[in-house]
C-alpha cells in the first residue's frame, strides 16, 4: 500500500511527464527547423532524418547574399510598430468612450466590430488591390500599416475595453473634478493604470502584424515586402530547398519569439503591479 | 463665500426620473447633509451638483453665477468618494498636489498648501506611500487631504465612512465634524445612516423617492417631523406609530382614540371637520411610561427587551397588533411575554392625517 504522501508524488510526477510530453511536442517543429538550418541541402533532404551531421552556416550566407535579411527585417519592424502605433491611436479613444460612456448601442457596436473578424480576407482582395493601385500605394509599406491596422482594430479595442471595464469610474470622476480634461484624465490617470493591458495590446498586435502573410504578399513585391515574404519567396513547390526555407524561417521567427519572451516578465509584472484594487 | 442656490431641479435616466423637482439653499460655512433610503436621489442629487451628471431642467447656481452648464473642472467644488477614488499609480503626495499640478500652480505653493493639508490630516509619514500601501481609513484622510489643498468653495461627501468598520466611522465622524469647524468650510454631505446624519448636520435634508421630505436642524427634525416618512426615518429606536380616529376636536385641542384601545386628548390643531377622519399617533420610544397591567392608558404584551447597559429597550405589542418600542433608562427586568400597562406622554405625541402630514400642534398662549 502506498502512503497518502507516495500516492501524491506519483501523482505530480506522472502530471510532471505529461507535461513534459506536450511541451515537447509542440517544440519539436521549432527544434527541428533551426536543426535543419545549420544542415546542407542533402543532410536535410536524407532518409531517415540525421540527427548527427557537420553543421554549417552556409544557409544563413547564402539568404543574406541573395536577398539581404535586414530589408526585410526593417520593413516587418517600421510596419509593425506603424500599424500598432496607429491601431493604439483609434484603440483607445474608442475603447475610453465605450467603457466610460456607454449608450444603449455600445454592446451591438463591439459586436460588430468583431464580426469583421469573420470575414474571409480574400473577400476582399479585389477591392483593396484595386484600391492600393488607385493610390499608388501597392508595394508601400503605408499600404500594409493601413490594412493591418484595420484587422487588427476590432481585437484592440475589445482588449482595452476589457481592461478599461475593471477600472473604477470613480478614479476618473475624480480626476475630473479635480480639473483634467479629458485628454489629461487618460494621459495623466487611465494609461497609467492600465499600463499592463495596454502593454499586452501592444504586444498581441505586434506578433499578429508580425505574422500576417496575407496582405504582404498581395501587395507587396520587393520594395514593401517583410520577412513573411520572405519565407515565400524561399519555400518551392518541389520542395527541394529544406535547409534554405528553414533558416529563413528560423531568420524570421527570431525576433518575435525572442522580444515575446523577454516582454513576458514584463507583461505578468505589469499586470499584477498595475491591480487597481 | 460659499452660497449654493438649487431651483426646481430635475433629472432622469432615460425616461425615468430620479430627482423630481428640489429646491434648496445651501449658505455658506454650512454643513448639510442629504440623507435617505437608497434609491431616494441623495448621491445623485451630489453629482448633479458636482457636474458629474447632466442636469434635465432647473438650475444650480453658485455665489450668483449659474454653474448648470458648467463643466465639473470649472465649479470650483472637490469630492470625496465613497471608494476615495484615490490614483493608485501616484504616491500620496501626487494624488493630494494633482489639482494643483493641472491648475499650474507654483512648486512652492504646491509644497506648502500639501504640507499643511498633511499637518491637518496627520498625513506627513505616509507622504511617499501609495495607495495600496495605506489601511482603510488612512486612504480616506487622503481623498479628504486631496480635496483640502484645493482650498474648494464647498467639500463634497458621497459616503465617505460606509467603506470603514464601525470603530473607525465613529472616529472620522469626529474627525469631520472637527475639520469643518477648523477649516470653516461649507460641506455637503450624503449618507444613508441617520446618525451621521444627526451628529455632523447643521441642516439635514430629508429626501424621499426624488423628493425633499423635510429640510431643518437635526433638533427640528427630531422634535417636529413635518410627515410620516422623515417621524419614521429620523430615530433610533424608529418612532411608535398608532393608528386611531379623531373623535372629537375643539380649541383645548383634539381627542383621539386609538385601536390599542384607549382615548387620549392631544394639544393638536384640528379642524371640527376633521372629527371621524382616520389619523396616526406617533410617540418616541422614551416618551412611552410603563407601569402594571390595568394601571396605564392601555395594555401591552411585552416581546424581547434588548439591554444595553444604559439603556432597555423593550419591545411591546398592543392588543390591535401594532408593534412599540419602549426606551427604559438603565437595567430593566426581563418581561418577554407579561403583560404591561403603558402611559403616553400627551404633550410628545406628534400627530399624523390621513395623507401622513403632520397636525400642527396648538398656538401656546403667551406667558
Amino acid at each position: 500500500m502506498l502512503t497518502l504522501k507516495q500516492t501524491r508524488r506519483v501523482h505530480s510526477a506522472l502530471i510532471g511527464l505529461i507535461a513534459w510530453a506536450i511541451a515537447l511536442l509542440l517544440f519539436f517543429p521549432i527544434f527541428w527547423m533551426v536543426l535543419t538550418s545549420f544542415k546542407t541541402e542533402i543532410d536535410a533532404f536524407a532518409s531517415p532524418p540525421q540527427f548527427i551531421f557537420h553543421p554549417t552556416l552556409d544557409n544563413y550566407l547564402h539568404i543574406q547574399e541573395r536577398s539581404g535579411y535586414l530589408r526585410f527585417a526593417w520593413n516587418s519592424i517600421t510596419i509593425a510598430l506603424g500599424s500598432t502605433v496607429l491601431g493604439l491611436l483609434f484603440a483607445i479613444p474608442a475603447a475610453y468612450s465605450m467603457a466610460f460612456h456607454p449608450t444603449h448601442r455600445t454592446k451591438g457596436t463591439l459586436l460588430w466590430m468583431l464580426s469583421t473578424k469573420m470575414l474571409p480576407p480574400v473577400g476582399v482582395l479585389v477591392p483593396i488591390y484595386l484600391l492600393a493601385k488607385q493610390f499608388g500605394l501597392l508595394d508601400s509599406r503605408i499600404a500594409l500599416i493601413v490594412i493591418y491596422t484595420l484587422i487588427n482594430l476590432p481585437i484592440m479595442v475589445w482588449m482595452i475595453y476589457t481592461y478599461f471595464k475593471d477600472i473604477p469610474r470613480d478614479i476618473l470622476e475624480a480626476a475630473r473634478m479635480d480639473g483634467a480634461s479629458t485628454l489629461q484624465e487618460i494621459v495623466r490617470v487611465l494609461l497609467p493604470i492600465s499600463k499592463g493591458g495596454i502593454a499586452s495590446t501592444v504586444l498581441l498586435s505586434l506578433i499578429l502584424c508580425w505574422n500576417e502573410a496575407f496582405w504582404s504578399l498581395n501587395l507587396t513585391s520587393s520594395q514593401a515586402a517583410p520577412l513573411t515574404a520572405l519565407i515565400a519567396s524561399y519555400s518551392s513547390p518541389e520542395g527541394l530547398f529544406w535547409a534554405k526555407l528553414s533558416a529563413v524561417s528560423t531568420l524570421a521567427c527570431a525576433p518575435i519569439v525572442i522580444f515575446g519572451w523577454i516582454s513576458q516578465k514584463q507583461l505578468v509584472r505589469g499586470l499584477s503591479f498595475g491591480a487597481v484594487k | 463665500m460659499a452660497d449654493l442656490k438649487i431651483r426646481d431641479l430635475k433629472k432622469g435616466f432615460e425616461g425615468h426620473a430620479v430627482i423630481k423637482g428640489i429646491d434648496l439653499d445651501v449658505n455658506d460655512r454650512e454643513f448639510v447633509v442629504f440623507v435617505g433610503p437608497s434609491g431616494c436621489g441623495k448621491s445623485t442629487l451630489l453629482r448633479l451638483i458636482a457636474g458629474l451628471e447632466e442636469v434635465t431642467s432647473g438650475t444650480i447656481s453658485l455665489d450668483e453665477r449659474d454653474i448648470t452648464d458648467e463643466s465639473p473642472a470649472r465649479r470650483d467644488l472637490a469630492m470625496v468618494f465613497q471608494t476615495y477614488a484615490l490614483y493608485p499609480h501616484m504616491t500620496v503626495r501626487k494624488n493630494m498636489s494633482f489639482a494643483l499640478d493641472l491648475a499650474k500652480v507654483g512648486k512652492q505653493e504646491v509644497e506648502s498648501k500639501v504640507n499643511e493639508a498633511a499637518r491637518i490630516l496627520e498625513l506627513g509619514p505616509l507622504l511617499e506611500r501609495k495607495p495600496k500601501q495605506l489601511s482603510g481609513g488612512q486612504r480616506q484622510r487622503v481623498a479628504i487631504g486631496r480635496a483640502i489643498v484645493r482650498n474648494p468653495k464647498i467639500f463634497l461627501f458621497d459616503e465617505p465612512l460606509s467603506n470603514l468598520d464601525a470603530a473607525l466611522r465613529v472616529q472620522m465622524r469626529l474627525e469631520l465634524a472637527r475639520l469643518h469647524k477648523e477649516l470653516k468650510a461649507t460641506m455637503i454631505y450624503v449618507t444613508h445612516d441617520q446618525v451621521e446624519a444627526m451628529t455632523l448636520a447643521d441642516k439635514v435634508v430629508v429626501l424621499s423617492a426624488g423628493r425633499i421630505e423635510q429640510v431643518g436642524s437635526p433638533l427640528e427634525l427630531y422634535h417636529h417631523p413635518a410627515n410620516l416618512f422623515v417621524a419614521g426615518f429620523i430615530g433610533t429606536p424608529k418612532m411608535g406609530f398608532l393608528k386611531g380616529t379623531i373623535s372629537r376636536a375643539d380649541a383645548s385641542g383634539c381627542e383621539v382614540e386609538l385601536e390599542a384601545g384607549c382615548r387620549i386628548i392631544l394639544p393638536r390643531a384640528a379642524e371640527a371637520s376633521a372629527v371621524g377622519t382616520p389619523v396616526t399617533l406617533g410617540i418616541r420610544p422614551e416618551h412611552i411610561g410603563v407601569t402594571d397591567a390595568g394601571a396605564g392608558s392601555f395594555d401591552v404584551t411585552a416581546d424581547v427587551s434588548e439591554r444595553l447597559g444604559s439603556d432597555t429597550f423593550c419591545h411591546v405589542r398592543t392588543t390591535s397588533g401594532e408593534p412599540l418600542t419602549i426606551r427604559i433608562p438603565g437595567d430593566f427586568r426581563d418581561v418577554y411575554g407579561e403583560c404591561l400597562g403603558l402611559t403616553l406622554d400627551a404633550d410628545r405625541c406628534h400627530l399624523f392625517d390621513a395623507e401622513g402630514q403632520a397636525i400642527r400642534p396648538l398656538m401656546r398662549q403667551a406667558a
